[in-house]
């Protein structure tokens, strides 16, 4: 392709076409840019201003009203909320135990299902169908549903216990049963998410490896352990971040089952209900926004974090 | 009369005539919903209506109403819970004018305590349109096998006869009744009031830590513990705890008369026919039940068609609807209805005697009179779940003083 042997033009050549105006020669060389504006800008409208705002507000004492007039505070707000050892560190705690040990059980048990449908077998389609099926029900809808289930009086899960001869347990009721509760209904809601991800992996990887394992006579496990999951890890990597983000800002499905301050002694307030609530019950929008500004900030070095770990794995 | 005319103050010529009225999930709001094409077609006006839950409407107008939105014009809000907040950021328009313009619509028809809950520095910001009072659903069936002739007339009695049934039917509660701890804090005011104790007391100190404030706690809670519902959670309002009470489940329940008909309709209940109704028991201080306006119509000061809410709120809270509703099982805020013969047929007769009871001895409010009610409501609740999950109800009623105490301080600023 480089040895053209069309005749030379006039000096000059292409780049100089004496005719083309300033404007069209800028927009050519800075088209990157040109095309992704409108996104750049919708982007900018939609997540940078309501965070400036946010932000701003958490510099002031705005309560009662966004219109009232509210005082410039400095960082008072934030020195309030990291010295509240009542409802701002518990619910970090809380927010940090449900996402590390949800995730810890998505992970393994993703991997493992995963594994299982790795390997063609039959009515594979039907089983795949069914295990989506918790992903696509709207999150309130699942914790109305689990809710139901784990009524302490009337609910299906004691029943289900009594039939075995295991007495009725609070579930949802227990002031320490409840996050481990919550933290079920969302591995069972977001496992086959997990599993989605890492089977894309899995199917993608290249079968010489494995086959070269297999002739030098590597077990099953070892096969797993020391050929699929080095392999695999970059995708359980991206796993890891998309569901721990999600599980990280989990709301809903807390909200559902326990309403509002995640329970009449906060069992499941994590900092996301935490927010909620005090802008929407208590109306404290300057200090709503110094946690939701601490969140984010937690948020983003996690996802900073993890993708660092991710690019590791890569090399 | 007076619809045909722009009645009203307020001369807003660019008017739309089209009214955007936000309601909750109410029984008024199911039968007012009935009786709208009556207004269009009188009035020539289309009504546009936003149903929400209680929470999502309250979510609602904080998000709305702070940005200043224009596109509610007639909203349904608790004058007790937000009232003074919404009040105070000018959220709730001055009716002033509006409730002397039209004498048939007689202003001065309505009761004074609701009337007063839903005025603010003196002025009219609202219209009440449902009134509560706390009374006790029983189980006529269950009292008769218990041995029991009359419902219980004290709280002494009630003790008794709900552990005697809880001891005679596996499976039955004796009491049931709101454990959440903001959602309780209404049904248990009747207590605190009956055991002689009040929120805030005469000097305007916090009053959670008085005495009769500790029994009531100890005794709300321990009820609900020793009575009630096995393995009860902490965490139900009157949904939950009248679905206890309709499936059967429980014996008493102490819930606002306005929910009734949850009870004695048979495609909710499985109870209807054994409900029973009697006033608040009595405490050491007598029976001193609440009797609040726990919803009132307010027109959004944003709105650009505030004539034409105010043509609403007129024709559904004037004499004629207000019989239909209260005919419909909706306690009313006038006066007249009550005194109506027609007004009260349609009420179990019990349940009648026991509103009258009330509104003879009620207390004007079931929470505590501030502006940011929630908060409030989280503190002075803290002891009764504490109650009910059997700690030391004396001890938890003490810090929350101390918190209550800070509260108002703070808001007194």
């Amino acid at each position: 392709m480089a040895t053209v042997t069309t005749p030379a033009r006039a000096p000059g050549g292409a780049s100089e076409m004496p005719d083309t105006p300033g404007w069209a020669r800028w927009a050519n060389e800075h088209r990157k840019w040109l095309f992704a504006a409108p996104a750049m800008i919708f982007v900018a409208a939609l997540i940078v201003f309501p965070l400036a705002w946010t932000g701003y507000l958490s510099l002031t004492d705005a309560e009662g009203s966004v219109r009232a007039e509210s005082e410039f505070v400095g960082f008072r707000n934030y020195v309030d909320v990291l010295s509240d050892t009542e409802r701002f560190w518990p619910a970090v705690g809380r927010t940090a135990a449900f996402t590390v040990v949800a995730l810890l059980f998505e992970v393994v048990l993703g991997m493992a299902v995963a594994l299982l449908l790795w390997r063609p077998f039959r009515g594979q389609k039907w089983v795949r169908v069914a295990i989506l099926m918790p992903l696509v029900a709207t999150p309130v809808a699942v914790g109305m549903m689990w809710r139901l289930i784990f009524d302490p009086n009337i609910g299906l899960a004691n029943q289900v216990l009594g039939w075995v001869g295991i007495g009725p347990q609070p579930w949802l009721a227990g002031q320490h049963s409840a996050l481990p509760t919550t933290i079920f209904i969302d591995v069972w809601q977001w496992t086959p998410m997990v599993v989605l991800i890492l089977l894309a992996g899995l199917t993608s990887l290249s079968e010489e490896p494995q086959e070269a394992a297999r002739i030098d006579g590597a077990s099953t496990w070892q096969r797993f352990r020391h050929v699929t999951l080095p392999l695999l890890m970059p995708t359980v990597i991206v796993a890891i971040l998309l569901r721990g983000i999600d599980a990280l800002k989990t709301f809903d499905i807390l909200y559902a089952t326990k309403g509002r301050g995640g329970g009449s002694f906060h069992e499941v307030e994590t900092l996301n209900v935490y927010a909620y609530g005090l802008s929407f019950d208590y109306n404290e929008y300057g200090v709503s926004s110094t946690v939701l500004i601490i969140f984010f900030l937690i948020i983003i070095g996690s996802m900073w974090a993890l993708t660092a770990r991710r690019k590791e794995a890569k090399r | 009369m007076g619809l045909s005319a722009c009645g009203g103050g307020g001369d807003d010529s660019s008017a739309s005539k089209t009214v955007r009225v936000t309601l909750a999930n109410h029984v008024w709001t199911e039968n007012i919903k009935q009786a709208l094409p009556e207004f269009e077609k009188q009035s020539g006006l289309k009504v546009e209506i936003t149903q929400l839950g209680e929470d999502q409407l309250s979510d609602q107008y904080n998000v709305k109403l702070n940005a200043g939105s224009s596109d509610i014009d007639v909203m349904m809000y608790r004058p007790l819970q937000e009232g003074k907040l919404f009040a105070k950021n000018k959220y709730l328009a001055d009716l002033s004018e509006q409730v002397k313009s039209n004498k048939d619509w007689d202003f001065a028809d309505f009761q004074a305590g609701p009337v007063e809950a839903t005025s603010y520095e003196g002025k009219p910001v609202g219209v009440p349109i449902i009134t509560e009072q706390e009374v006790l659903y029983y189980r006529k069936d269950l009292l008769a096998k218990a041995g029991l002739s009359a419902p219980p007339k004290t709280l002494d009695e009630l003790k008794a006869a709900a552990a005697k049934v809880k001891a005679a039917e596996p499976g039955v509660a004796g009491f049931v009744a709101r454990t959440g701890k903001s959602p309780a804090v209404t049904q248990f005011s009747s207590f605190l009031y009956s055991f002689g104790g009040d929120f805030v007391d005469d000097s305007g100190k916090a009053g959670v830590s008085s005495d009769a404030a500790k029994q009531a706690y100890a005794y709300y809670g321990g009820l609900i513990k020793d009575s009630g519902p096995a393995n009860v959670s902490t965490d139900m309002s009157w949904p939950e705890a009248m679905a206890i009470f309709t499936q059967g489940k429980a014996a008493f329940y102490t819930e606002a008369d306005s929910l009734y008909k949850n009870a004695t309709d048979p495609a909710k209940s499985k109870v209807a026919d054994t409900v029973g109704f009697a006033p608040f028991p009595a405490g050491p201080a007598g029976s001193k039940p609440y009797n609040i306006p726990s919803w009132a119509l307010g027109v959004n000061d944003s709105s650009k068609n505030k004539s034409n809410a105010w043509k609403f709120i007129e024709w559904a809270t004037g004499k004629q609807q207000t019989l239909v509703q209260q005919k419909a099982g909706v306690p009313s805020a006038r006066t007249s209805v009550w005194a109506n013969p027609e007004g009260t047929a349609t009420y179990p007769k019990d349940l009648v005697e026991a509103i009258a009871a009330s509104t003879k001895v009620g207390v004007g409010h079931d929470r505590p009179l501030v502006v940011k009610v929630a908060e409030a409501r989280e503190i002075v609740g803290q002891p009764i779940v504490d109650a009910i999950a059997g700690k030391d109800a004396a001890a938890a009623a003490d810090t929350a003083n101390t918190a209550f105490q800070k509260f108002l301080d703070d808001e007194a600023k």
